[in-house]
């Protein structure tokens, strides 16, 4: 399943949706947060920008790959827009699996395509400035392995 | 016409979300980069960013990419979600 959406999620019941499988022996769930600095400068305010339409065509190209790589049971990607503050929850995937590796490897892949491929874009402000943050060549490094 | 869409730093740059083109001025998108960028100083200098990314009806492309009547074209910095 796969949500863009301006409200907060909540984790528990997004936990109770995956863990509702019988056939699920793992679950791995993940949750991007913002937080207090990024590369030195103090953020208190994110707003997340996207593209309507290509964003969730993205997200779900990424499942399809991961559903190809790994035998898992359910898939849930949520990804907020919009102004968001310190602390507030910004994305969440979870992934459900019969057995660990899968689904901690699932996540992980999940995690690290949609930061490079989907189209969202980050806003920063501090009480003084805002700045659009540039995308990051560790990023992009950690996508490639998976395809080493 | 071809739909022309821009996001973040180059719709903030430009000032504007989108705009319309004639599609019988391009034929790929790097002619469509190069009819927007010929309008002022100010496009040449956003749309000649060597970071910029293009998509053509909503799926990440190249500056080969034909386009026609009818498309959605994107240009846009790298991502920065997650």
């Amino acid at each position: 399943m796969i949500r863009v959406q301006i409200q907060d999620f909540d984790i528990t019941a997004e936990y109770n949706q995956l863990s509702g499988n019988n056939s699920a022996g793992a679950i791995v769930t993940f949750v991007g947060k913002v937080r207090d600095m990024n590369d030195g400068k103090p953020v208190s305010t994110l707003t997340l920008e996207h593209y309507p339409g290509m964003t969730e065509a993205v997200l779900q190209q990424i499942e399809t790959e991961a559903r190809e790589r790994w035998p898992l049971l359910d898939v849930t990607i949520i990804h907020r827009v919009g102004p968001l503050e310190l602390g507030d929850q910004i994305v969440y995937i979870g992934v459900s699996s019969a057995h660990r590796g899968a689904a901690f490897d699932a996540c992980e892949y999940l995690i690290d395509f949609l930061k490079t491929r989907a189209p969202f874009w980050k806003l920063e402000g501090s009480e003084h400035e805002k700045h659009w943050v540039e995308a990051k060549d560790a990023d992009q490094q950690r996508a490639e392995m998976w395809q080493e | 016409m071809i739909k022309v869409l821009f996001f973040a730093q180059v719709r903030e740059r430009l000032g504007q979300a989108s705009v319309e083109v004639d599609a019988s001025q391009v034929s790929t998108t790097e002619d469509l980069r190069q009819h927007l960028a010929s309008q002022s100083e100010k496009w040449q200098l956003v749309l000649a960013n060597d970071q910029l990314l293009v998509a053509v009806n909503q799926a990440i492309s190249n500056w080969q990419s034909p386009v026609a009547d009818g498309d959605e074209v994107a240009f846009f910095p790298p991502v920065t979600g997650g």
